[in-house]
């Protein structure tokens, strides 16, 4: 076994725990913080494999920003639900995921070609970026559409319902608001009225 | 020299696997997203490991846009269950009964 090859199972036992761990946690903090360790593991994977570029993107995307923003709407969010009974539940879940890789670690063996071995290669950031415009120039500009789109919607959903009066009541006092929430029914309630309100404009 | 390709891929699949799970079992919607990520973590390995393998450029291209979609994908996604969650107090799909009758 080379040293990169023993590098990559070292991270490929990185990666596999800290997922294992992530996915499993009752508490989302916890789960996202062993997240933060598989994307980091993610990103020197990258480095291995020859994509300096994408590596860094990894730390800054996934590790950085989506992750931070996910931290963020987690304390905004007090009340967990109830979680996991335990067999019920996992069971089905799990017995998927086990077919699902059976079945592609099958596929995966059957063809000869995947016993290649890899051999090492960079893609410098200059020559990937330089490819990039050249030839997938439409995709990027595709991809920055794509995030308009999300922007708007984005602003859609996070603008309050309640236009006006509602919304100076609101900033008097804030704390209406969550006592309203902490009552599903009443909040139901004036979901429903606004919409049949909506309905007859 | 690094790795016969099928152990990246061997990697990928279980690390896809563990996102399914999280996805299918768990109560919790941020969880839920977390699982997609996850998901989608996996398809940019073997993305990079099929660009090594042919060696090509193009797998890292469509990594780079499997990054942006993932970036979309979970802040529209985290807007919706904020906006859920001042709808109905709650965060377990299984409280979202309004259309139910």
């Amino acid at each position: 076994m080379t040293l990169y090859g023993a590098i990559f199972y070292l991270l490929g036992i990185v990666i596999l725990t800290a997922t294992g761990l992530a996915v499993t946690r009752r508490q989302p903090v916890h789960a996202v913080l062993y997240l933060i360790v598989a994307f980091l593991g993610t990103a020197a994977l990258f480095f291995l494999l020859g994509a300096p570029l994408l590596a860094a993107f990894v730390v800054i995307i996934y590790a950085g920003a989506i992750m931070v923003l996910v931290l963020f709407v987690i304390m905004l969010l007090q009340r967990s639900p109830r979680e996991l009974r335990l067999l019920s539940e996992w069971g089905p879940a799990t017995l998927l995921g086990v077919v699902f890789l059976a079945v592609a670690v099958a596929m995966v063996f059957k063809d000869p070609g995947s016993r290649i071995v890899l051999q090492g290669a960079i893609a410098q950031p200059r020559d990937f970026g330089r490819f990039l415009f050249d030839r997938y120039w439409l995709a990027v500009e595709i991809v920055s559409i794509l995030f308009l789109v999300a922007l708007v919607a984005i602003i859609q959903l996070g603008k309050r319902k309640e236009a006006g009066d509602d919304e100076a009541e609101r900033r008097v006092n804030p704390a209406g608001n969550s006592s309203g929430v902490s009552d599903p029914t009443a909040e139901q309630r004036s979901i429903i009225s606004n919409g049949v309100k909506e309905g007859h404009r | 020299m690094i790795v016969p390709l099928g152990h990246v891929f061997l990697l990928a699949g279980l690390v896809f696997a563990m996102g399914l799970v999280c996805l299918v079992a768990r109560r919790n919607l941020i969880m839920t997203l977390i699982g997609v990520e996850v998901m989608m973590n996996a398809a940019a390995i073997a993305f990079v490991a099929a660009s090594l393998r042919w060696q090509l450029m193009e797998g890292q291209a469509f990594v780079l846009l499997i990054l942006a979609v993932s970036a979309a994908e979970i802040s529209l996604g985290l807007a919706l269950v904020v906006s859920l969650y001042r709808r109905t107090g709650s965060i377990d799909p299984d409280h979202y009964d309004i259309l139910k009758w």
